[in-house]
């Protein structure tokens, strides 16, 4: 049956976009061409749900990683640049012992990760996820989805508070 | 056959680059996206066990609260950047030394 080999190739292809697209987010000096690597890696991350069959999260993620926090993200770029100054003052301060600790945390994760052996799962099943969320948030989850609609109450005063001009 | 530990492999590299992105950017925004891509890294994680092991849709439930939480500390973290780009005239985070406001 070749379902496995098409969600496998299908995988790589997705994991690919997602890391290297990544590692152009970390790596471009330019922080517009940054802010579009993200934008295909965020694409990249929803991608990869939809193979792990989580639909709801897939396009949850579509909509507000890219459709809401991307777009904050180029906001906050193009007001806080002056791009008709030649100067691109996005650069990168001490490279080589960052490298070294991200590769030595990339490594310990990799081998604790392929030296335990985790049971393998049976039978997956791919039902669709948007019901069963939506009772689970209002029934076993409803005080941290309650608590999550204040939080965000305040984060919007808050943030509207900080970035209002002051008015002499 | 893809499994549970293709996906946390993938989740792991993608944290080591968030964390390479905030350890050496000197632009506050480039740091924000690096602390996105380490939020995403763990919204991986707990689907990648949402699926592959007997947990439920717990996994899910939390990125679904993840998510929300990563929108409301963009915004957040937006207007404080902006909030010093009007005091100082540029987001270089080496230059934001003053701790009295």
């Amino acid at each position: 049956m070749k379902e496995p080999i098409v969600s496998s190739i299908l995988f790589y292809i997705f994991a690919f976009l997602t890391l290297g697209s990544a590692f152009l987010v970390v790596y471009l000096n330019s922080i517009m061409r940054a802010a579009l690597s993200l934008l295909f890696s965020l694409i990249g991350v929803a991608a990869l749900y939809a193979l792990m069959a989580a639909d709801f999260l897939a396009a949850a993620q579509l909509l507000i990683y890219v459709g809401g926090i991307l777009i904050l993200i180029l906001f906050g770029v193009m007001l806080t640049q002056r791009i008709y100054t030649v100067q691109v003052f996005a650069g990168k301060s001490q490279v080589i012992p960052g490298a070294v600790v991200s590769l030595g945390l990339a490594l310990c994760l990799i081998v604790s990760i392929w030296s335990q052996h985790f049971s393998s799962q049976g039978h997956l099943e791919n039902l669709p996820t948007t019901g069963r969320i939506g009772q689970l948030l209002l029934t076993r989850y409803v005080l941290p989805f309650e608590v999550a609609s204040v939080l965000l109450l305040v984060a919007l005063i808050g943030a509207a508070f900080l970035a209002r001009k002051e008015v002499k | 056959m893809i499994g549970l530990q293709h996906y946390l492999t993938v989740s792991a590299l993608l944290f080591s680059l968030g964390v390479f992105g905030v350890l050496t950017r000197k632009n506050a925004v480039s740091i924000l996206m690096g602390i996105e891509l380490i939020l995403n890294s763990a919204n991986i994680n707990f689907v990648a066990f949402s699926r592959y092991t007997s947990a439920g849709l717990d996994g899910h439930i939390f990125v679904v609260f993840s998510i929300a939480l990563a929108a409301a500390e963009a915004a957040v973290a937006l207007a404080i950047i902006l909030g010093i780009y009007h005091r100082l005239q540029t987001i270089d985070v080496d230059k934001a030394q003053e701790l009295k406001g």
